[in-house]
C-alpha cells in the first residue's frame, strides 16, 4: 500500500484530482490572448512570469456546460506536457489530499468516450467520488483530435 | 600536448578514463570527416604532398590512440590503412581510384567500429580480416579486386561524445600477439609517437590556461572543424598558441575551448529572457519622464544588446560543417554511376545558427545527391553534346540581409518540362488548360508540390523531384524559401534562402479584428495605406480583393476574415502589407500597424501545432502575449491569383511608349485562342449553376437580382454548360444587365493593350499579346448591344439567332 498526493479541484460541480507532483502552479488565468482558428477547448495563451502558457478550458474539454455568468473568477493549474506549459482552467481548487492506493479503482466501463480517455481512475471518498485526471491525455494534441 | 606517458598514467587512475574515451570519440569523428574530404582531394591531385601528409598524420593518430586505449580491432584496421598510405607517401605505390576506394572502405569500417564503441562501450564483434588482407595486398603491390571488400553502411552520426554511456574496456598495454607486416614494437611506436608532431587538436592548452581564458570576452568562432555535438568557441585572448601542426598546414588554428551545446543553449535562453525583461523595463521608463533610471537603463539596454549579439555568435557555425560529407558522397556517386563529377564549394565559411545548420543538413545532402545523380548527364552523353566531360555540381553560400542564401547548381540537362507537365496533368495537380498557360518556371515548381513525386516518378522523371516536397517543407518550416531555375541543356539551379537565426527576429506588430499579431519583418516588403481618403483603394474582382500598386495587381488576403475575427469594411482605413514569399507576392490587409519590436520566437505548444496560420508566439514589452503570423501559410489564401514573375518579365519587355497598362480578364470560350476583355467593362463575375438558367424560345436568361437577365454566348452555337457551374461575365449599363457565358475564367492580368491583328468577325476587336499569350480582344460594345437588344426584346433577328439554345 502506498499513499499519493492529489490536488483536488472542481469543474462543473464534479470533484477531480491531479497527481500533485504534476501541478507546478495554481494561478488566475488573466491577460489571455485568444488563438484564432484553434479548437474550442483552447482558451488562449498567456504570460505567466515570462513563460508562454497555453490555457485549456476544462469545461470544454470535458464537454460540460460553460460557466455561469456570475460565477467567481476561475483558476488554472499549471501542468507540463511534453515540454510545453499548459494551464488547465477550472472552477476552483480544493485541498491537497493524501490518498491510499487501496481505495483506488479503475474507471468504470460506461463512461462517455471523451471522459474514458482522460481518466486514470476513481477514488471512493466518504462523501463523493474523486475522478483522477491524466494530464497527458487531457492536453495531448493527438488525444484531443480523437475526442 | 598530451604525452603518451601521461596518458598511460591517467588510464590507471580510472576516473578520468571515461572522459578520455569520450574525447577520443569526438575527436576521432572530427578527424575522420577531415580524412574523407582530404582523400577525395588527394585522389584528384595525387601529387599534392601536403594532403597526403595530412591524411597520413590523421590516420596515424587514430591508430596510436586506439593502441593506447586497447582497441585492438580499430588499431588493426587503422594500421593496415596507414601502411598503404605510407607506400603512397614513399612513392612506392601509384595512387589509383581502387586504392583510394579501399582506404575509404577502411575509414568506413573504422566509423562502424566507433559507432559500436559509442553505443556499447566495447568494440563490436566481427572480423576485419577481409579488409586488412586487401589493404596489405594493395600495399604489397598485388592486384586487388575491390568488389571483394564489402562496403559497409556507416551510421549517419557515428559519434556523439556522451561520456556517461562509455564503458572503458580493459587496457592491455602488452602486446599479446606477433607483429603484423609493417608493424613495429610497442617501444618503437611509443618512441615514434613522442617524436611525432601532434595534430592541431592535440595542441590544446592545458586546462588551467583554458579556464583562465574563459573570463575573456567571447568572439566569433573562426571556421574550424567543428564537432558534431560540440562547438568550438574561440577566444580572442589566446591567439595562436597552438602553432598550427604541420608546417604550412592548410587549416588555420584558432585557440578554442570546448563548450557543451547545452551550456550555450542555456545561455541563449537566458539572454532571450533578458532581452524581454529589458523591453519591459524600457516600456515602463517611456511612460515616466525624468526618471533617475533612464541613463543606467539605457546603458543596460545597450549592454544587453551586445551580450545578445555575442551569445548569438557562439551559436554560429560555418556552413561548411554541413558540407563536409558531400565531397565523399559525390565521389562515391561518381564511381557508382560512372560519371565524372566535380564538386565545387564556395563560401564554406559563411556562418549561420547551428540550429538552422542542423535542420538544413539533410535537405542539402539530398539535393546534392539529386543534382549529381539526375541533374547531370552521363559522361558519354556530355561528350556527345559537346559539353565538358566532367559534370559540375556547385554549392555556394553567402549572406544577404538577415538571410543566408545557398545555391545548388549543376550544369546538366535541366528539368524535362514536357514530362513534368504530363505528370502534373496525370496527377491531377492542375488541369490541361491551366498547364498550357503556365510558364516553364511555373511548371518546374511543381516538383515541390506534395504528391508530385512518387515511386513511379523515379523512373519516369529520372528521379528528379523525389522528395522535393519534403525538402521544401523542411526549409519552409524554418522560415526559409526555396526556388529553382532550370534551362534545358544548361542545368538547374536551386536557391534556398534561410534566416540566419530562428531565435530573435524583428517584427511588425499589427492589429486586426481587435487583436494584436506579430509579422516577421523580413517578409514584409512595404506598407501601403488604403481607405476612403487614401491614394490606394482596395478593389474587388468577384470574391477576391486586389490592390492596384504601381500598375500591377496585388492579390490581397484579409487578415481578420481569414482568422475568422470579423468582416472587413471596405471604406475603413486599412494597411496592406506587401509580403514576399518565394516568387509570390501578396498583400495582407490589416486594420492597424502599431509598432516594430525585437521579439523572441517561442514555439507554440503541441496542442496548437495544427493551427497553420501561426509560427509561434512571443511576449511583448507590455507583457502581453501575441501570436506570430506565418506569411507562408497565409499565402495559401492568396493562391487563386498567382502573381507570376514571367508575366512581369513580358511586361518589362514592352516599352512605356505603348501606353498605359490595363487590367484584363483572360477567359476561354469556344476553343481557339484565349480571349481577353478589359476589366473596367465588367461589373461582376458570377458562377451560376447551369440549371438555374432558364431557356425559352431558344433564348437563355437568368433570374438575377430580381430581374431577368439575358445570357449571351460568346461564340455562336457554343452551348451552355449542362449540370455544371456556368461562369458568367456580367455587364451592366443604364437600366439593363446582361450575362456573357464563357467556358472558363483563366486569369486577371495587367498588360499593355496593343491590338496587332484586326478581327475578321463580329464581336472581336482583334488579336493582341497579353501576358505573353496571343488573345482575342472582345468587342464589348458588340455584346452590350446584343444584350440591350435582348433586354428590350426587339427582334433584331440577325443578332438574336446567336443566342444559345
Amino acid at each position: 500500500m502506498s499513499i499519493r498526493d492529489y490536488v483536488t479541484l472542481r469543474v462543473g460541480g464534479q470533484l477531480f484530482g491531479v497527481d500533485a507532483a504534476r501541478v507546478h502552479d495554481v494561478f488566475h488565468p488573466r491577460g489571455l490572448t485568444p488563438v484564432p482558428l484553434s479548437r474550442p477547448e483552447i482558451a488562449g495563451v498567456l504570460n505567466l512570469r515570462g513563460r508562454i502558457v497555453t490555457a485549456v478550458c476544462a469545461r470544454q474539454r470535458l464537454a460540460l456546460p460553460p460557466r455561469e455568468a456570475d460565477a467567481p473568477e476561475p483558476l488554472a493549474i499549471g501542468l507540463e506536457v511534453q515540454g510545453d506549459s499548459y494551464g488547465l482552467i477550472i472552477d476552483s481548487v480544493d485541498e491537497v489530499l493524501k490518498l491510499d492506493d487501496e481505495r483506488f479503482h479503475a474507471p468504470p466501463g460506461n463512461l462517455p468516450p471523451r471522459w474514458a480517455d482522460i481518466i486514470v481512475g476513481v477514488y471512493q471518498l466518504e462523501k463523493e467520488l474523486l475522478i483522477v485526471l491524466d494530464p497527458h491525455t487531457l492536453l495531448d494534441a493527438a488525444h484531443l483530435k480523437a475526442a | 600536448m598530451i604525452a603518451p606517458v601521461a596518458l598511460c598514467h591517467r588510464l590507471k587512475t580510472g576516473c578520468q578514463v571515461d572522459d578520455l574515451i569520450a574525447e577520443f570519440l569526438t575527436e576521432t569523428a572530427e578527424s575522420l570527416e577531415v580524412v574523407d574530404s582530404e582523400l577525395v582531394r588527394f585522389e584528384a591531385n595525387p601529387n599534392e604532398r601536403k594532403t597526403l601528409d595530412n591524411i597520413f598524420r590523421l590516420v596515424h593518430t587514430i591508430k596510436g590512440t586506439c593502441g593506447f586505449l586497447g582497441l585492438g580491432r580499430l588499431e588493426a584496421v587503422a594500421h593496415a590503412g596507414e601502411t598503404l598510405l605510407g607506400r603512397f607517401r614513399d612513392g612506392k605505390l601509384e595512387v589509383t581510384p581502387t586504392a583510394v576506394t579501399l582506404v575509404l572502405h577502411s575509414i568506413d569500417r573504422i566509423k562502424v567500429i566507433l559507432a559500436g564503441l559509442e553505443s556499447t562501450g566495447l568494440e563490436p564483434d566481427g572480423s576485419d580480416e577481409d579488409l586488412i588482407e586487401q589493404l596489405e595486398a594493395m600495399a604489397d603491390g598485388r592486384e586487388v579486386a575491390i568488389d571483394a571488400v564489402k562496403a559497409v553502411t556507416v551510421p549517419d552520426r557515428p559519434i556523439a561524445a556522451d561520456a556517461e554511456d562509455v564503458v572503458i574496456p580493459e587496457v592491455k598495454p602488452e602486446l599479446e600477439r606477433t607483429l603484423r607486416p609493417g608493424e613495429v614494437s610497442l617501444e618503437e611506436l611509443e618512441a615514434a609517437f613522442m617524436a611525432a608532431e601532434a595534430p592541431d587538436w592535440m595542441n590544446e592548452p592545458v586546462v588551467e590556461e583554458a579556464v583562465a581564458a574563459v573570463a575573456e570576452p567571447v568572439v566569433p568562432a573562426a571556421p574550424s572543424p567543428a564537432a558534431n555535438n560540440e562547438l568550438n568557441t574561440s577566444l580572442a585572448a589566446l591567439s595562436n598558441l597552438a602553432g598550427g601542426g604541420e608546417e604550412g598546414g592548410g587549416i588555420t588554428t584558432t585557440q578554442s575551448i570546448r563548450v557543451s551545446v547545452d551550456v550555450l543553449e542555456g545561455l541563449m535562453t537566458l539572454v532571450s529572457e533578458m532581452v524581454l525583461t529589458r523591453n519591459q523595463l524600457l516600456q515602463i521608463s517611456r511612460t515616466r519622464e525624468d526618471s533617475a533610471f533612464a541613463t543606467p537603463l539605457q546603458r543596460l539596454s545597450t549592454l544587453t544588446g551586445e551580450l545578445q549579439d555575442s551569445v548569438m555568435k557562439t551559436r554560429m557555425q560555418p556552413i561548411g560543417a554541413a558540407w563536409k560529407k558531400l565531397p565523399r558522397l559525390v565521389r562515391d556517386l561518381s564511381h557508382e554511376l560512372g560519371k565524372k563529377i566535380d564538386l565545387v564549394m564556395d563560401g564554406e565559411g559563411t556562418e549561420l545558427d547551428r540550429q538552422v545548420l542542423e535542420l538544413i543538413r539533410d535537405p542539402l545532402t539530398h539535393m546534392v545527391r539529386n543534382s549529381a545523380d539526375h541533374g547531370l548527364e552521363s559522361t558519354e552523353e556530355r561528350i556527345k553534346l559537346g559539353k565538358p566531360a566532367n559534370g559540375t555540381v556547385k554549392l555556394a553560400a553567402f549572406h544577404e540581409g538577415g538571410y543566408i542564401v545557398i545555391r545548388i547548381s549543376d550544369n546538366g540537362r535541366g528539368l524535362n518540362t514536357t514530362r513534368i507537365r504530363e505528370k502534373v496533368i496525370e496527377k491531377g495537380l492542375a488541369s490541361r488548360n491551366e498547364v498550357e498557360n503556365m510558364s516553364d518556371q511555373q511548371i518546374h515548381r511543381y516538383i515541390f508540390a506534395p504528391g508530385f513525386s512518387t515511386a513511379s516518378a523515379v523512373t519516369n522523371l529520372s528521379g528528379r523531384g523525389v522528395g522535393m516536397d519534403v525538402v521544401r517543407t523542411n526549409i519552409e518550416q524554418i522560415g526559409g524559401q526555396i526556388d529553382l531555375n532550370s534551362v534545358t541543356g544548361q542545368g538547374t539551379t536551386f536557391t534556398i534562402k534561410i534566416p540566419l537565426t530562428l531565435a530573435i527576429v524583428s517584427a511588425l506588430i499589427v492589429g486586426a479584428g481587435g487583436q494584436k499579431f506579430a509579422v516577421p519583418q523580413t517578409s514584409v516588403m512595404e506598407l501601403v495605406r488604403t481607405g476612403a481618403n487614401a491614394e490606394h483603394k482596395i478593389e474587388r474582382i468577384e470574391q477576391s480583393l486586389v490592390l492596384r500598386l504601381r500598375d500591377k495587381l496585388l492579390p490581397l488576403v484579409q487578415l481578420s476574415p481569414t482568422l475568422k475575427l470579423g468582416e472587413y469594411d471596405q471604406d475603413e482605413t486599412a494597411f496592406v502589407m506587401v509580403i514576399q514569399v518565394g516568387e509570390r507576392r501578396y498583400g495582407l490587409v490589416v486594420n492597424d500597424v502599431l509598432d516594430t519590436e525585437e521579439i523572441v520566437v517561442k514555439p507554440l505548444a503541441g496542442i496548437l501545432r495544427d493551427v497553420q496560420s501561426f509560427s509561434g508566439a512571443t511576449i511583448l514589452g507590455d507583457g502581453s502575449v501575441v501570436l506570430i503570423l506565418d506569411p507562408n501559410a497565409l499565402s495559401e489564401h492568396a493562391g487563386n491569383i498567382m502573381d507570376d514573375k514571367t508575366s512581369e518579365a513580358v511586361e518589362d519587355a514592352h516599352s512605356e511608349a505603348m501606353g498605359q497598362k490595363v487590367a484584363m480578364l483572360l477567359f476561354r470560350a469556344g476553343g481557339g485562342a484565349p480571349k481577353a476583355v478589359e476589366l473596367e467593362h465588367i461589373t461582376r463575375l458570377e458562377h451560376i449553376e447551369s440549371d438555374k438558367i432558364e431557356r425559352m424560345d431558344g433564348r437563355a436568361a437568368l433570374q438575377y437580382r430580381g430581374r431577368l437577365m439575358p445570357i449571351v454566348n460568346v461564340v455562336d452555337g457554343n452551348g451552355l454548360k449542362e449540370n455544371d457551374i456556368q461562369p458568367l461575365l456580367v455587364f451592366t449599363g443604364e437600366g439593363y444587365a446582361m450575362g456573357l457565358a464563357v467556358d472558363e475564367i483563366v486569369d486577371v492580368v495587367e498588360d499593355y493593350l496593343n491590338i496587332e491583328l484586326s478581327a475578321d468577325h463580329h464581336g472581336v476587336r482583334g488579336t493582341a499579346v497579353v501576358a505573353g499569350r496571343a488573345c482575342e480582344i472582345l468587342d464589348v460594345e458588340h455584346y452590350q448591344l446584343r444584350g440591350l437588344a435582348e433586354h428590350h426584346r426587339r427582334d433584331h433577328a440577325s443578332d438574336l439567332q446567336t443566342v444559345a439554345a
